[in-house]
């Protein structure tokens, strides 16, 4: 292991999706994006949607909905029921899903904190796109 | 004595039997692979969690604010039973198993005078626990046309529980469903899911690291009960489904050997019958052509 690296594990419901060493992997935490490198602070956090960024000698993203995030003795964990790597996001799906949040977001009676989740996720959604 | 035309048509009966049940269980050797595989995956997501549920419960600063779904209701007088069992029957033991340990449940709960309420998922318990119990059970599940049950039904029973407990429905919650152990070994569970049971508190007690977190510990345990139940019951869902293939496969290999042993037998009687028949005709040639 590299001196300034640390393990990334992505386990959803079904699988384990990815275990990587990386040097910093951005998360869209759910109060602002946060950047993680070697010897974070031991934290738990959730996520918003949006992308991880995990920079290793392979880089890779993925969009996320939502999930919960925790790091401790150098192993950052993100357990996700909808981790899905940005590869494999086909154009035309985007689209659809892109109509489907505007479709929810224009509903008057979701409260605010769909609202901040959905917009985050269309923003995302928009520029993946 | 059965003529020898019966047993004819018995040994093929018998073997057509036996072709249906060795298909059966081919079926569910190949099924169970990947219910156990699955199972096997599924793990780490349900132990991670539970982990850091542990984590967050340790750092609570006053433990009596934390969220009802974690400490309980303080009370115990309503139990709510959720009973897991398959929609296929033809798989040994393994529905009633789970059943008889729900009812030796259902039967202590009731004698020490505490109300009861059930939800039954998957058909084969409802049949057997309506019998005795049908007017505790207050909702009932089924996935029968799912080829492959996800984390979204998970999700849809885990939503109804919260529901219902957050309308003071019940106090404690009990999951009842098979563990998968090996092919031959499944042994029905009797899990408390609300409030959270911490069985392993004392094993990592030393090394407590304090966490940062964000937003604030209440918020993240307000937001992660509720999906930790979900992902219990998902493992509930998967070690039931690799319980299930094992056990019927388990079941199949027996009834098919049982076949094979019942049509030896069938053969050697008919064998028997027809010598004996042959026998008798050739005494009777014999003893014509004597008297002549």
């Amino acid at each position: 292991m590299k001196t300034d690296n640390f393990v990334v594990e992505i386990i959803s419901p079904t699988q384990s999706i990815l275990k990587v060493e990386a040097s910093e992997v951005v998360l869209p935490s759910f109060e602002g994006e946060m950047g993680i490198l070697k010897d974070h602070i031991p934290i738990i956090t959730f996520l918003r949607p949006g992308l991880i960024k995990i920079s290793s000698e392979k880089d890779k993203e993925f969009f996320v909905e939502d999930g919960t995030v925790e790091f401790t003795n150098n192993n950052l964990l993100i357990l996700t029921s909808t981790a899905k790597e940005l590869s494999d996001l086909k154009k035309g799906e985007l689209g659809t899903l892109i109509s489907e949040v505007e479709e929810k977001i224009k509903n008057e009676t979701i409260t605010d904190k769909d609202k901040y989740l959905l917009s985050y996720k269309l923003e995302t959604l928009k520029n993946i796109n | 004595m059965p003529s020898l035309d019966d047993l004819k048509k018995r040994i093929k009966s018998v073997k057509s039997t036996q072709k249906i049940t060795k298909a059966m269980k081919m079926v569910a050797a190949a099924k169970l692979r990947k219910a156990q595989e699955n199972a096997e995956k599924g793990r780490p997501y349900s132990l991670k969690m539970q982990n850091i549920i542990l984590n967050l419960t340790k750092s609570l600063n006053n433990p009596e604010n934390a969220p009802k779904l974690l400490v309980g209701t303080g009370s115990d007088k309503t139990f709510l039973c959720v009973v897991l069992t398959a929609d296929r029957g033809l798989c040994g033991g393994f529905n009633s198993n789970i059943c008889k340990l729900a009812k030796t449940n259902f039967k202590k709960i009731l004698n020490d005078g505490k109300n009861l309420k059930i939800i039954t998922v998957g058909t084969k318990g409802l049949d057997q626990i309506k019998r005795e119990y049908s007017k505790y059970i207050i909702k009932k599940f089924s996935f029968k046309e799912k080829k492959q049950i996800s984390f979204d039904e998970a999700e849809l029973i885990g939503k109804e529980i919260i529901n219902l407990f957050d309308k003071k429905e019940f106090d404690k919650c009990i999951l009842f469903y098979n563990n998968f152990k090996n092919v031959i070994t499944q042994i029905p569970q009797a899990q408390q899911i609300i409030p959270v049971e911490n069985e392993n508190t004392t094993t990592k007690g030393d090394n407590l690291t304090s966490y940062e977190f964000e937003p604030e510990e209440d918020e993240i345990l307000e937001e992660l009960l509720p999906k930790n139940l979900s992902t219990q019951i998902f493992r509930a869902f998967l070690e039931n489904a690799a319980s299930e293939q094992g056990s019927r496969m388990t079941a199949m290999d027996n009834a098919t050997r049982n076949a094979g042993d019942l049509v030896d037998k069938l053969t050697i009687n008919y064998n028997r019958s027809r010598q004996a028949s042959i026998t008798k005709e050739l005494i009777e040639i014999i003893s014509g052509a004597e008297s002549l």
